[in-house]
């Protein structure tokens, strides 16, 4: 419960902040036992995408993607937004390089 | 322990590219082991910090604080580099004179060694922090620990023998050529380090034009692979370049030749020796 709490306001101060394209889509993966849930993302293509990354683990990850051109060092319990596109259609896979075996993921643009 | 050593070293070689030909650019130059040990260092120190303040870097500036140091980090190498190479554009020729003439030892203190000093302490600072996480993440993580630790330590001094490499290689080129091939090698470095900031700049979303991919090259050389990285920390290779990093790419080229031939002294005469 408290974590849920604490992740709205957390999505709630990031949406407050300026200068961040506004998650109105909302679209989150969490990182937990060095997985991404959901693995994988539905999104628009031609539009820019914000995609908040949520590391529930202790341990700290880096989420990369040579497809959606992104790479950024996610702390353990922490979260970090993520901007990439606009896509054109396809799947673009994406890692945790630090726990590449499980951390794997893709991007859906249609 | 292999999986840890191989993403150590991935992430090494890079600064490790960087440190050889900062050694091998500087060959005969007095106290450029002083000064290379003192960037690595730093950079070392940096890392540590930077990795201490992770948290606290991600969320600075609204959530884009990791990209905009990256590409602060990257700008301020490319800056450097572009100096270097105008300082010996202005002052190599007449160095290459005197070193024949009175020998090497008279290059010394003349070389602006800062430079290159700071070069390397931003390349070690940028993918130190990442290896300092990861091992961090390891040791934090508890499990068959202390093995991948072991795994990661090795990484680390696979990453510096790539370094020692390099700079055997580099140092196997004929003397009169070493100075024209640091000078081609580090402005391919500072093109690549310039196109790398553009990402950065876009993935924060300051720069967010002309990103359409100009080729997909990721299942001919995949930057994954060490190959792929080492290229692309060698001379900036990318998979899927946007049509803005292809731009600045060339441009820094570009700007470098004409900076270097800006700072050249003019031709005079040279008298006989």
């Amino acid at each position: 419960m408290k974590a849920i709490v604490l992740a709205l306001a957390l999505t709630a101060a990031a949406g407050l902040m300026p200068g961040i394209a506004r998650a109105q889509d909302g679209l989150t993966t969490t990182i937990k036992d060095h997985k991404f849930a959901p693995a994988e993302l539905r999104v628009p293509a031609g539009k820019r995408i914000t995609l908040t990354v949520v590391n529930d683990d202790a341990t700290p990850e880096e989420f990369e993607s040579r497809a959606l051109k992104v790479e950024k060092v996610i702390p353990g319990k922490s979260k970090a937004v993520i901007q990439f596109g606009p896509l054109k259609p396809g799947s673009y896979k994406f890692e945790g390089e630090f726990n590449s075996k499980t951390a794997q993921g893709v991007v859906i643009a249609e | 322990m292999i999986g840890a050593l191989i993403i150590v070293f991935r992430e090494v070689i890079e600064a490790g590219l960087i440190i050889g030909i900062v050694l091998a650019a500087t060959r005969g130059v007095h106290g450029r082991g002083k000064w290379i040990s003192l960037g690595v260092l730093g950079g070392v120190l940096g890392a540590s910090i930077v990795a201490g303040f992770a948290g606290a870097i991600s969320d600075a500036f609204a959530g884009r604080g990791q990209e905009l140091l990256n590409a602060a980090v990257l700008g301020a190498a490319v800056v450097m580099l572009m100096w270097h190479n105008a300082w010996m554009a202005r002052h190599g020729r007449e160095m290459a004179v005197e070193m024949f003439q009175i020998g090497e030892a008279v290059t010394e203190g003349k070389r602006p060694l800062t430079a290159l000093a700071v070069v390397v302490g931003l390349a070690v600072l940028r993918e130190g922090s990442e290896v300092v996480l990861f091992l961090y993440g390891i040791v934090a993580g508890g499990t068959s620990g202390s093995d991948m630790l072991l795994g990661g330590v090795l990484g680390i001094v696979a990453g510096a023998a790539f370094t020692g490499l390099t700079y055997l290689g580099l140092l196997a080129i004929p003397s009169r050529y070493i100075f024209s091939v640091t000078t081609i090698l580090i402005t391919l470095l500072a093109a690549g380090m310039a196109a790398q900031a553009v990402q950065y700049l876009d993935a924060a979303g300051v720069v967010t034009v002309l990103t359409d991919s100009v080729w997909d090259t990721s299942t001919w050389l995949p930057q994954s692979g060490i190959v792929g990285r080492a290229l692309h920390a060698l001379m900036g290779y990318n998979e899927r370049p946007s049509m803005l990093q292809v731009i600045v790419y060339v441009a820094v080229i570009a700007s470098m030749a004409v900076l270097m031939r800006a700072a050249a002294p003019p031709r005079k005469p040279v008298q006989a020796i």
